[in-house]
C-alpha cells in the first residue's frame, strides 16, 4: 500500500455510524469486510454476477463489489447483520433456517437481501415474481427449491398470515 | 486422550451387536422429521465464519504467482525486485518447499510451487507474504521468471501422438498416467449370443465445481512450534496428512480445521497449494498469514469432472436381456494426478450396479494434458458412463421396439445379490424409484406422444454410500464419534466430519439425540478439528450419513445402555421396558415412570466416573478376487431414477428443461427436508451439466474463468423437481439410512438428452446439450445424415490385454435367477458398524 492512499470515510450501516480510514479505490464490500468487521457480506466472483455480496442502499438491492465505498456515503446501507431485531431474526432469516434454504450457507446473506427488498416493495409475489427477483443470484447447493419456499413463506408470515405448512413427501 | 481410558469401575463397553434392528418408524422422534439445521440461523444471520472472515492480530496476506505457460521449463526465477518493496514480508519458490505430495499414495506427484517446470498456466510458482494483500500482489509483479516453452498438449490425442518432453516422468507409458483392463466373463461368447448388437461413442465435457465460496486459509505458526491450518477444506484429515509429506513436519505438530465450507462439491478434497504455502509463509515471517483465492484462481485449481469420451458396445436378447458389454472411456486428466487414479477406475467399475450384466469387458486410459488437474465432483466418475449407458440403452428400446420401462424394469438389478465383477448390492429399491417417476409423470401414456418439440426422457442410476476402502490402505476405522455426558444435561459430541453444507453436522447431532433421548439443542458439537475429533476421512464419495452416522450411533448406543442400567435399578424394572425421548429415560408402557435425563447422568457418574464413550464404524470387507477391486465396493448403494420433460425448440436449439420427476432411494431420510435439498441440488448441479457448464480451454488458457463468462443455472433456468424419496431401511445404515449428496445426480444428463431425442427426434451424445449442437444434429438429419451430434472416433489407444479374473459362480452361465445368489454374508466380513 502506498502511505497517504487512504481516505476518511463516513459511512451510515445498519443505523450506525462508522468513521474509518480506507483506501480511495476499495470497494464497498472491501470495507464492511475488513474495516467494519461486517463478514456476513460475502465475496463470490469480484464481477458483480454472484449476489453474495448484495447489500441495500436505500432499500435497494445493490451489489456491494462494484460500488466504491466513498460513493456509498451519504446513503443508508443495510447488511445481513441489520435485519434481526435484536435477538430477533427477521423473517426470511427464520424461514431461510427452518426449510433447509441455506445449505452451506454463503449465498444466503445475498439471498435474503434480495429477498427482503422484493418483499418490502411487493409483499405478495408470485413464484415466478420471486425468481425473477433472485435471478442476479447464483447459489450451486440448492438448486432454489428451498429459496423460493422460504421466500413465499416468510411473505406470508409478513403478511401475518398463517405460514404455509412445510411439504414433505 | 483420556478417551475411553475409563476408572476401573466402568463396566467393559462392548460393541454392539451388528447388524441390529432398526427402530420402527413410529418410535422415532428426531430422525424422520423435517428439522431445521443446527447451523441454519447463524449462516442466515450472517454470523457463520467462513476461512476468509477470519481476521487474527498482525496478520499477513499471501498471493500466489501463477505460470502463464502450458509447459515449460524454469529457467530462472529473480526475487530481488520484490524482496525489495516495503511491506514484503517473505518470498518462497519451488526450492523452499522440495517435497512433493498427492492424495493418492501412487499419485504423489505435486510440488507446492512448481519445480524445474510447470505443467498448466496458472500452476503456482512463487508466493508472497506481505502486510496487505496489494502489496502481496505488486510483489509477485515484480518476480521475474524466465521460462523456455515446451510443446504443450492440449487433447488425448495430442497427448498421444505429439512429439516432445512427456509432461510427467512416471506412469503407465508416454503421457499415459493410468490404465485399466479387465474382461469379467468371455464377451465374445456374449455377443454371439446376443439377438442385436450396439455400438455408441460418447463425449461427457468436463465441467467445475463452482462454489460460490472461494478456497481460502489461515495459517499461524506459534512459539511452541506447533501450526494450525484453518482452512475450507472437505477433508482435513487428508489435508493434515498431505500438509505433513509437504512441509516434512510431524502430524503431532499440525492441526488442521476446517472452516465451515461454502460450498465444496468435491472442489476442495485435497491439499491445494496456497495451503501449503500459507504454511510455509507463515513460518516463515512469524505471522498469522491469510491466503484467500480469486474467482479466476479457482477456475485454474479444478480438480473438477473429468471430460471423458466412451465407447460401448451392448449384446442383448430380442427383450432387452443384456449378453455382454464392452466399455471403453478415455479419460482427460490434466497435468497431475489428484484424485485421477480412482476417477478412471469409477468410469468402468460401477457400471455393473445399475443394469444386470452377465458379461463385461472394460478399458480406460487417464491421459496427462496441460491443464489443471481433475479429479472428483458430485458423482466422481459416474456421470460420464451412466451419460452414455442410459442414452445407449434407451437407443437400444427405440431400435428394438420395447417399451423402455419395461425393458429397464427387466435389466435392473436385484437387492442382495452381488454383479458380476463382485461388487456386493444389498438393499435396493431401483425398481421402485423406476416405478415410481414413469407413474407420477405419466411417462407410459405420454412417452413418444407428446407434439413434436416436446418429450419424456427417463434414466436410472445408483451411486456409493462412502468408498469401502480408504484412500490410503489401511485396517483402522473410517469414521470415530467421541460423545462426553455432562451432568447438567449436556452432550459432547466431537466428531471429524466436516460440514460442507449437506448438513452433516446436524445429521450428526440428531442420530445422537436420537439415541440418547434428548433434544438436537441439547447437544455441543465439535466437528472437524484434527487435533481434538476422532478420525474421519472427509466429506466426500457421499460417505458421512452412512459412516460417521453409524460410528456416532454406536457411541451414543453404548451410553443409552448405561444410562438404562442404572435407570433401570433406580425403577425397578428391567432395562429392556425403558425408552428414552424429550430428556427423559421412561417405562415404554407407563410414561408416569421416569427418570429425567441429566438425572440419569449424574446416577451413572456417581457410579462409573466422567462418561465418556467412543463409536467407530469400518466399512465391511467385500470379498473379491483381483487386484484393482477395492476402487467401487461401499457397504451400500443408492438407486435413483428420473423422468425428465423437455421443450426444444427447433428453431433456435433452445432446450428448456420444464419438470423433472426424481425418486431416490434413500434407505431411511435422516431429515426428509434436507434430503430433499440434496436431491434438488444435485438435480440443479446435473442440469448444469448437461445444458450449459464447459470446463473448456484455448492455448492453455480457460475459456471462461468468471462466474460471468462460465454459465450456471439461475432461478430462471431451474424446472420444477418432483421429489420421491423412497425409504427402504438398509440393514448397515444408520438408522436404515443411505447417502443424498450425490446419487440423485447422475440419472438427470441422460433423462434430459433422452427426453430431447423424445422432443424432436435427433441424439445429442455429448455434454453440454447446447443450441449449436441441436441445430447441427437437425442439419445432419434434413442432409440425411444420422441426426446426431457427438465423438465420431477414440484416440489411438492400445489397452493392455485384460485381466480377467474369474466370476462369481452364480454368473458363470449368464444372468443368475434370484435364487442363485449366495448369502451376503458369505462373502462379506463385517468388521464394525451398528443399526439401532
Amino acid at each position: 500500500m502506498v502511505a497517504g492512499s487512504k481516505v476518511p470515510l463516513r459511512l451510515r450501516v445498519n443505523g450506525e455510524e462508522y468513521e474509518v480510514l480506507a483506501p480511495v479505490h476499495h470497494t464497498l464490500l472491501e470495507v464492511l469486510r475488513e474495516e467494519l468487521d461486517l463478514t456476513g457480506t460475502k465475496h463470490g466472483c469480484e464481477l458483480g454476477e454472484c449476489g453474495a455480496c448484495a447489500v441495500l442502499i436505500d432499500g435497494q438491492p445493490q451489489i456491494s463489489c462494484l460500488i466504491l465505498a466513498v460513493e456509498a456515503q451519504g446513503h443508508e446501507i443495510t447488511t445481513i447483520e441489520g435485519l434481526a431485531q435484536g435477538s430477533q431474526p427477521h423473517p426470511l432469516q427464520a424461514t431461510f433456517a427452518a426449510l433447509g434454504a441455506a445449505q452451506c450457507g454463503y449465498c444466503t446473506p445475498g439471498f435474503i437481501i434480495t429477498a427482503k427488498a422484493l418483499l418490502d416493495h411487493n409483499p405478495r409475489p408470485t413464484r415466478d415474481e420471486i425468481r425473477e427477483a433472485i435471478s442476479g443470484n447464483l447459489c450451486r447447493c440448492t438448486g432454489y427449491v428451498k429459496i423460493i419456499d422460504a421466500i413465499e413463506q416468510a411473505a406470508a408470515r409478513l403478511r401475518g398470515e398463517a405460514p404455509a405448512p412445510v411439504e414433505v413427501s | 486422550m483420556a478417551i475411553e481410558t475409563p476408572p476401573a469401575t466402568t463396566p467393559t463397553i462392548a460393541p454392539p451387536e451388528a447388524p441390529a434392528r432398526p427402530l420402527p418408524f413410529d418410535e422415532l422422534r428426531i430422525v424422520g422429521h423435517p428439522l431445521p439445521k443446527v447451523d441454519g440461523l447463524a449462516k442466515t444471520l450472517g454470523q457463520t465464519k467462513y476461512a476468509d472472515d477470519l481476521k487474527l492480530p498482525r496478520m499477513a496476506y499471501g498471493k500466489l504467482l501463477r505460470s502463464p505457460h502450458q509447459h515449460a521449463r524454469i529457467l530462472s526465477i529473480d526475487v530481488s525486485e520484490a524482496v525489495a518493496l516495503p511491506g514484503v514480508l517473505a518470498i518462497i519458490t519451488g526450492k523452499d518447499l522440495p517435497h512433493k505430495y498427492g492424495i493418492m499414495p501412487v499419485s504423489q506427484d505435486e510440488p507446492a510451487l512448481a519445480i524445474g517446470k510447470v505443467r498448466y498456466v496458472g500452476e503456482p510458482v512463487a508466493a508472497v507474504a506481505a502486510i496487505d494483500e496489494e502489496t502481496a500482489a505488486e510483489a509477485c509483479r515484480r518476480i521475474k521468471v524466465r521460462y523456455e516453452p515446451l510443446p504443450a498438449y492440449m487433447t488425448i490425442e495430442e497427448a498421444l501422438t505429439k512429439e516432445g518432453e512427456p509432461i510427467q516422468d512416471y506412469g503407465d507409458g508416454r503421457n499415459i498416467h493410468k490404465f485399466v483392463s479387465y474382461e469379467f466373463g468371455d464377451v465374445e461368447e456374449g455377443f454371439r449370443e446376443a439377438d442385436y448388437i450396439r455400438e455408441d461413442l460418447f463425449f461427457y465435457q468436463g465441467n467445475t465445481h463452482l462454489p460460490i465460496e472461494q478456497h481460502a486459509c489461515v495459517a499461524y505458526y506459534a512459539p511452541d512450534g506447533k501450526l494450525t491450518l484453518w482452512s475450507s477444506t472437505q477433508t482435513p484429515h487428508y489435508v493434515h496428512r498431505e500438509l505433513a509429506a509437504a512441509l516434512d513436519m510431524p502430524r503431532s505438530r499440525i492441526r488442521v480445521i476446517a472452516t465451515p465450507v461454502g460450498g465444496g462439491f468435491g472442489g476442495k478434497s485435497e491439499l491445494f497449494n496456497h495451503e501449503v504455502a500459507a504454511c510455509k509463509l507463515a513460518m516463515l515471517c512469524g505471522r498469522p498469514v491469510k491466503i484467500a483465492l480469486t474467482r479466476e484462481e479457482v477456475f485454474y485449481c479444478h480438480r473438477g469432472r473429468h471430460p471423458v469420451l466412451m465407447k460401448v458396445k451392448t449384446g442383448v436378447k430380442r427383450d432387452g436381456t443384456i449378453t455382454a458389454m464392452h466399455f471403453q472411456s478415455y479419460v482427460d486428466g490434466g497435468a497431475y494426478g489428484s484424485y485421477g487414479v480412482a476417477s478412471v477406475y469409477y468410469t468402468v467399475t460401477l457400471n455393473t450396479i445399475v443394469q444386470q450384466i452377465p458379461r463385461y469387458k472394460c478399458e480406460a486410459v487417464r491421459v496427462w494434458t496441460n491443464k489443471p488437474p481433475c479429479g472428483p465432483k458430485r458423482g466422481h466418475g459416474l456421470p460420464q458412463p451412466r451419460y452414455a449407458l442410459e442414452i445407449h440403452f434407451d437407443k437400444i428400446a427405440h431400435d428394438l421396439g420395447l417399451d423402455v420401462v419395461d425393458m429397464k424394469l427387466r435389466q435392473a438389478v436385484r437387492p442382495f445379490s452381488r454383479t458380476v465383477n463382485y461388487r456386493r448390492i444389498t438393499s435396493c429399491a431401483l425398481r421402485e424409484c423406476i416405478e415410481k417417476v414413469v407413474e407420477a409423470s405419466g411417462f407410459r401414456e405420454r412417452h413418444g406422444k407428446l407434439p413434436y418439440g416436446r418429450g419424456l426422457g427417463l434414466a436410472a442410476s445408483a451411486y456409493m454410500c462412502g468408498a469401502g476402502t480408504a484412500i490410503y490402505w489401511n485396517p483402522m476405522p473410517h469414521s470415530s464419534a467421541m460423545i462426553k455426558l455432562d451432568r447438567g444435561g449436556g452432550v459432547a459430541l466431537l466428531q471429524g466430519a466436516t460440514d460442507i453444507g449437506q448438513g452433516s453436522d446436524s445429521v450428526m447431532c440428531y442420530l445422537a439425540a436420537e439415541v440418547l433421548g434428548v433434544r438436537v439443542e441439547d447437544i455441543q458439537l465439535l466437528a472437524a478439528d484434527t487435533d481434538f475429533t476422532p478420525i474421519d476421512l472427509g466429506s466426500y464419495s457421499s460417505r458421512v450419513t452412512f459412516m460417521m452416522g453409524n460410528a456416532v450411533v454406536e457411541a451414543a448406543r453404548k451410553l443409552r445402555k448405561i444410562l438404562f442400567e442404572v435407570v433401570a435399578e433406580r425403577l425397578g424394572v428391567p432395562p429392556e421396558r425403558l425408552t428414552a425421548a424429550n430428556r427423559r429415560i421412561f417405562v415404554r408402557d407407563d410414561l408416569t415412570q421416569f427418570v429425567p435425563f441429566d438425572e440419569a447422568v449424574q446416577l451413572a457418574e456417581a457410579r462409573y466416573g466422567q462418561l465418556v464413550a467412543a463409536g467407530s464404524y469400518t466399512p465391511p470387507k467385500i470379498y473379491a478376487p483381483y487386484k484393482g477391486s477395492t476402487v467401487g465396493p461401499s457397504p451400500a448403494y443408492s438407486y435413483a431414477a428420473c423422468v425428465a420433460e423437455v421443450t426444444c425448440d427447433p428453431e433456435t436449439g433452445a432446450v428448456h428443461v420444464d419438470k423433472i420427476w426424481i425418486a431416490h432411494d434413500v434407505g431411511r431420510a435422516v431429515n426428509p427436508l434436507l434430503v430433499e435439498g440434496q436431491v434438488e441440488g444435485s438435480v440443479y448441479m446435473a442440469i448444469g451439466e448437461v445444458l450449459m457448464e464447459e470446463q473448456d480451454f484455448r492455448r492453455g488458457l480457460h475459456k471462461r474463468p468468471s462466474l460471468l463468462d462460465y454459465k450456471s443455472p439461475t432461478a430462471q433456468e431451474m424446472p420444477e423437481i418432483v421429489t420421491f424419496l423412497i425409504e427402504n431401511p438398509d440393514p448397515e445404515g444408520p438408522m436404515g439410512a443411505k447417502e443424498a449428496g450425490q446419487g440423485p445426480l447422475l440419472p438427470v444428463p441422460p433423462a434430459v438428452a433422452n427426453a430431447v431425442f423424445d422432443a424432436i427426434g435427433v441424439r445429442i451424445d455429448e455434454t453440454p446439450i447446447t443450441p449449436d449442437k441441436v441445430l447441427r444434429a437437425l442439419d445432419n438429419a434434413r442432409a440425411g445424415k444420422p441426426a446426431r451430434v457427438g465423438p465420431e472416433r477414440v484416440p489411438p489407444v492400445q489397452f493392455p490385454p485384460p485381466i480377467k479374473p474369474e466370476v462369481p459362480p452364480e454368473w458363470r452361465h449368464g444372468i443368475p435367477r434370484p435364487e442363485d445368489y449366495p448369502d451376503p454374508a458369505s462373502y462379506t466380513q463385517y468388521v464394525g458398524g451398528s443399526g439401532l
